[in-house]
């Protein structure tokens, strides 16, 4: 008999429920008070640089419905591609950018908003860049484990077409699924969980 | 037992695949909200980029004093919430059985009743005026971590005609990176409403159920205080970078 291989198991994960609000949002379900704010509503200030936009997201399940009890973070790059985050060693990344938001759907429309900057380009395992991208994880009642997808732009055509991983996409069908529609400062962004326009979601 | 702690230098590998045999799958019928909210089209893999490699991290100045108290953090002064009071503590480890430090770890729960202060929860056991449910802590050097609540009641829920959740308390754990992002849900020991819930049996490997369930922690326990339950969270692992070309750094 060979040594043992054997690891710990990674805990299973679980639905966050409907009431996830209370953990992650509590000042937006109405329980004040004991946090100052909720974690992840405000990603930049006056002093973050790039350019400032808007996420508009919503989240449809299989019958085109949006859902209202949804929760999506979101994590990204900086305005010149780097990372706030210890396992970045290309270099220091603006100090004024986290690079997370945390936005649940509204209650009565459905729609998440995150004001944010445009992030810059990162670099692929082999070197090459990958389009500009946010990268989301959804978590709601009926969602057994996380969801992650990215959304790309709608006005970077040419970055777009040179993505390692959209093209990865065997049905370019799909691709668009993975893209945000530039209105304005604007970006909209429906993620449909199930269906004919189902969005491209990633196991990584 | 690996090592435990150690956080000398940024650990940067790529993190192993996820088992999704072990995790539940997306479609699990009999929890029905799942029916329409489980992606239907295979998930698309592709090993780890920067994007899922890095993380954020929270300091330590962002936590209240009470944050990791939920018996006092919304009582009333000289108050405390009604219920079987407890300690839940443990460590964050990831798969390789090295403490991961320094992270955020986030809980949320109904009272002793099984009561939700949410306005979508409409049941009919009472809120608690000295209980809100919310507590959030950061995880120490050795990936260790400890907060003070009451134990939750089970409660009913429109899925089936007479579904009960077990007593449970939710948690949202970071990792270093964003692919390590988990929310699951810790029970109780000797609960006998586990093995009949829905949620729960989503997951079919019994090892994996049984990995979510705190154990009664007696060398914890503060006499004529409190009770405690341990509970270890176990974050996906990374690979060492043997040999692997990466122009991006390191």
């Amino acid at each position: 008999m060979a040594q043992s291989l054997d690891r710990l198991k990674e805990s299973p994960s679980q639905t966050a429920g409907p009431y996830v609000h209370i953990g992650l949002t509590p000042n937006f379900c109405g329980i004040g008070g004991v946090y100052a704010g909720d974690l992840g509503s405000t990603m930049v200030n006056s002093e973050t640089k790039g350019e400032r936009i808007e996420l508009r997201i919503r989240v449809l399940d299989g019958t085109g419905t949006p859902l209202k009890d949804a929760l999506v973070e979101i994590w990204q790059a900086d305005a010149g591609g780097l990372y706030n985050s210890p396992a970045e060693l290309r270099g220091t990344a603006d100090p004024n950018f986290l690079g997370w938001g945390r936005q649940p759907t509204d209650m009565e429309t459905g729609v998440c908003r995150f004001h944010t900057i445009k992030p810059g380009r990162v670099p692929f395992r082999d070197g090459r860049l990958m389009a500009p991208h946010i990268t989301l994880w959804i978590v709601a009642r009926g969602i057994n484990i996380g969801l992650h997808t990215r959304l790309y732009f709608s006005d970077e055509e040419k970055a777009n077409a040179e993505d390692p991983i959209l093209a990865r996409i065997e049905h370019r069908l799909r691709v668009p699924t993975l893209i945000a529609e530039r209105q304005g400062d604007t970006y909209v962004f429906d993620v449909h969980l199930q269906g004919e326009k189902e969005t491209v979601f990633f196991d990584s | 037992m690996a090592e435990r702690g150690s956080n000398r230098s940024p650990e940067t590998g790529a993190f192993f695949q996820r088992d999704r045999q072990w995790h539940p799958p997306a479609f699990t019928p009999n929890y029905k909200s799942s029916v329409l909210r489980s992606p239907q089209k295979a998930l698309l893999s592709f090993d780890n980029t920067l994007s899922e490699l890095t993380g954020p991290v929270f300091g330590h100045a962002m936590l209240g004093e009470l944050d990791n108290d939920l018996i006092h953090n919304f009582a009333k002064a000289g108050e405390s919430a009604i219920g079987e009071r407890i300690i839940v503590h443990g460590h964050v480890l990831d798969e390789r059985g090295k403490g991961v430090p320094g992270v955020l770890l986030e809980f949320w729960q109904a009272n002793a009743g099984g009561r939700y202060r949410h306005k979508k929860d409409g049941y009919l056991a009472p809120l608690d005026p000295n209980f809100d449910g919310c507590g959030r802590t950061i995880t120490g050097e050795d990936g260790s971590y400890a907060f003070r609540t009451v134990r939750p009641g089970p409660y009913p829920w429109p899925n089936g005609p007479n579904d009960w959740r077990p007593a449970h308390i939710h948690f949202s754990v970071f990792g270093h990176g964003f692919a390590q992002r988990l929310i699951t849900q810790m029970y109780f020991e000797g609960d006998p409403l586990i093995w009949r819930c829905p949620i729960v049996g989503g997951i079919s490997n019994k090892a994996a159920v049984e990995a979510l369930i705190a154990a009664l922690d007696m060398h914890a326990t503060i006499p004529m205080d409190a009770l405690a339950y341990t509970f270890d969270i176990v974050l996906r692992g990374r690979r060492s970078t043997l040999f692997e070309n990466r122009p991006e750094g390191n």
